[in-house]
């Protein structure tokens, strides 16, 4: 791919965490560095490991293949292969892919002089990751509590995971998480359409296109609908805050469930029932 | 400005920690590895009282001379031994009545004698036990059940139902059967009667717990709506607070009605389902008239079991004790006996042992 003329000016060396100069290139579009390196020598790796573990399993349906973690009497020890040990080497490729992913947004952030608003969302949508096949299987004293690798697999064990708790929607952080995937969907589309349609006017008269209307127009469409806009700036902050609840927000309601209770979620909420004020 | 968000911040984590179990956990794996049936569960027990009492003495022998033999009127037992039938009789005064002694069914002056509306009721029990123990190992396996079981040494077992009473016309106050947060809906949103609608016994009013559409438009041969699902949920929830279990202890929630991804759990639940039915329908419904109005629900039908009534928060009831195995008279036919369709004015009523508002206990889902 050709480098186009002003894209050199932002080229420029250095800003890496680690390695110095040695990876400190491009190749064609993509910066490298040693983080580039590390995560494709993982996702490569976690990407044959599945496609290996995929062959030693009953079928190659795309959509049945799965690659499931231990038994329960593993605990927290390496299983055999064939037994959920490829499950946790493909854990472990994977978090080293995706935060060396992370790091190499931080590099580029660094050579930029940019602020690591990027590799912090990417870390919410890690931490998530790490939260599901880690933290709460550590919590509960087995590997065994992580989420199969398949497609139909892993739909399936996020229903019977729910059903543990009977019923799921009564999850407060799930609640919480919802709720955020929601509103973050209904911002963005706000967002999207409120700028198209400053950019996409109403023609004045035949082939005589209208004139693209500034951020002025786009505040004043709000503050006539609703009586209030958030901002050109303000409307990605919001943005990016309902987006990081909500991948913080699953975090939670998943690693409270067993860790930190153990009965249907309906019954938490007796809480509520048994305040002193009217119980 | 700062201090008040730290107060509050401080506050919240408290709360939310409050709402947390914090004891040490036991974890149990149900399915294949990657399905997610699981169970987590704290280590303390909230709901069952465990402890079984031991045998009054040493189980006599079975044989000798036959208790029709040796005493008058004995209906049900009359094929035991009459050493055996003394023993059980102390047993089960043991598990029922033990502050009221023998006198809560009998006549001291006449043992014989049905004057005793508990006399007859007992003699009913004692054949729905061995029908239990006898036809329906399929649920209860070699353990088999007892008295104790359901009755923890109280007259009436503490988790038991009744017919729900109609709700209120309008709209004031009308929570149309849900929205009531009770044990035995998990303090769900769930319908509060769901064990009406499948555990009564009569053919007329079991609705079939499975309402999984089959096909996926409805059709006239399959009209399942959402309602129906809420109330089987509703019974599911009960099932499962009464074993201490969650869904996937029976089902693969992938499909709950396939057979083929449940665990062999659902099979006996299957059965148990069944047994409620039967001893509700066949045993405790025919006690209607025997039962005086203290002892039976606000639509006038006696206090009837579910799951809870013998599970009280185990999968197996008692953690799996066998105490059945002691009682030889328990597994015997059932025999034909069956009760007068009316029961003449009782002499000498016993005293309830608890007040009726409260006989409702936890878990009835009429209450």
């Amino acid at each position: 791919m050709a480098l186009l003329s002003f894209e050199r000016k932002y080229r420029v060396r250095g800003g890496t965490l680690i390695g110095g100069d040695l990876f400190d290139f491009w190749v064609g579009p993509f910066y490298v560095g040693f983080f580039g390196v590390v995560t494709a020598i993982f996702a490569s790796l976690g990407t044959a490991l599945i496609f290996y573990a995929a062959s030693q399993g009953p079928t190659w349906n795309p959509w049945l293949i799965s690659i499931a973690p231990p038994d329960l009497k593993y605990g927290l020890a390496l299983a055999p292969l064939k037994e959920g040990g490829f499950w946790q080497i493909i854990t472990v490729c994977a978090l080293v892919s995706f935060v060396s992913w992370a790091l190499r947004e931080v590099e580029i952030c660094r050579k930029l002089g940019m602020g690591y608003h990027v590799p912090v969302a990417f870390g919410m949508a890690i931490f998530a990751y790490f939260t599901l096949v880690v933290i709460r299987p550590v919590l509960l004293g087995a590997w065994h509590w992580g989420f199969p690798y398949g497609i139909f697999s892993h739909l399936d064990w996020v229903s019977n995971t729910g059903y543990q708790y009977l019923h799921f929607h009564y999850n407060p952080a799930h609640m919480l998480a919802v709720s955020f995937f929601f509103t973050t969907t209904l911002a963005l589309a706000l967002h999207g359409a409120l700028v198209l349609s400053a950019v996409n006017p109403a023609p004045i008269g035949p082939a005589q296109p209208g004139e693209v209307k500034s951020p002025e127009y786009e505040d004043t469409f709000f503050r006539d609908l609703i009586g209030y806009s958030i901002g050109t700036l303000g409307i990605h902050r919001l943005g990016l805050l309902l987006a990081l609840n909500a991948g913080f927000w699953s975090a939670v309601c998943i690693v409270i469930s067993g860790p930190l209770w153990t009965r249907g979620w309906p019954e938490w909420w007796t809480w509520w029932l048994n305040l002193p004020i009217w119980s | 400005m700062r201090r008040i968000t730290a107060f509050a911040l401080a506050a919240l984590a408290a709360l939310s920690l409050g709402g947390c179990e914090l004891a040490h956990k036991v974890s149990n794996q149900y399915g294949t590895r990657g399905t997610g049936m699981d169970q987590v569960t704290v280590k303390k027990v909230a709901m069952a009282k465990d402890e079984v009492p031991p045998p009054p003495y040493d189980p006599p022998s079975a044989d000798g001379p036959r208790a029709k033999e040796q005493f008058q009127n004995v209906q049900v037992l009359g094929d035991e031994s009459a050493e055996q039938l003394s023993y059980t009789m102390a047993a089960m005064t043991a598990w029922v009545a033990p502050k009221e002694g023998c006198n809560y069914c009998h006549n001291p002056n006449n043992m014989a004698s049905d004057e005793l509306y508990t006399k007859i009721v007992a003699r009913r029990m004692l054949q729905m036990t061995r029908n239990i123990n006898h036809n329906w190992q399929d649920h209860v396996g070699k353990t088999g059940v007892t008295c104790w079981t359901c009755h923890r040494g109280q007259a009436v077992p503490a988790n038991h139902w009744t017919m729900p009473p109609a709700g209120p016309n309008g709209i004031i106050g009308n929570r149309h059967g849900q929205d009531n947060p009770i044990a035995a809906t998990g303090f769900s949103s769930l319908p509060d009667s769901s064990l009406a609608l499948y555990l009564t016994g009569d053919p007329k009013k079991d609705q079939n717990i499975r309402v999984q559409a089959t096909a996926a438009h409805p059709s006239p041969a399959d009209k399942t709506s959402v309602m129906q699902t809420e109330n089987s949920y509703a019974v599911m929830v009960h099932v499962s607070k009464a074993l201490g279990v969650n869904c996937t202890f029976c089902h693969n929630t992938q499909s709950f009605g396939s057979w083929p991804i449940s665990t062999p759990k659902r099979a006996k639940a299957w059965y148990g389902i069944r047994m409620v039915r039967e001893a509700n329908g066949q045993y405790i419904s025919s006690l209607a008239g025997v039962f005086p109005a203290y002892r039976k629900g606000p639509m006038g039908d006696p206090f009837k079991v579910s799951c809870a009534t013998c599970h009280q928060g185990k999968n197996k009831p008692m953690g799996g004790y066998p105490m059945a195995k002691d009682y030889h008279a328990l597994w015997g036919a059932p025999g034909l006996y069956t009760v007068p369709s009316s029961f003449p004015a009782p002499l000498q009523a016993p005293q309830p042992t608890q007040p009726v508002a409260s006989a409702g206990g936890a878990a009835n889902p009429a209450g």
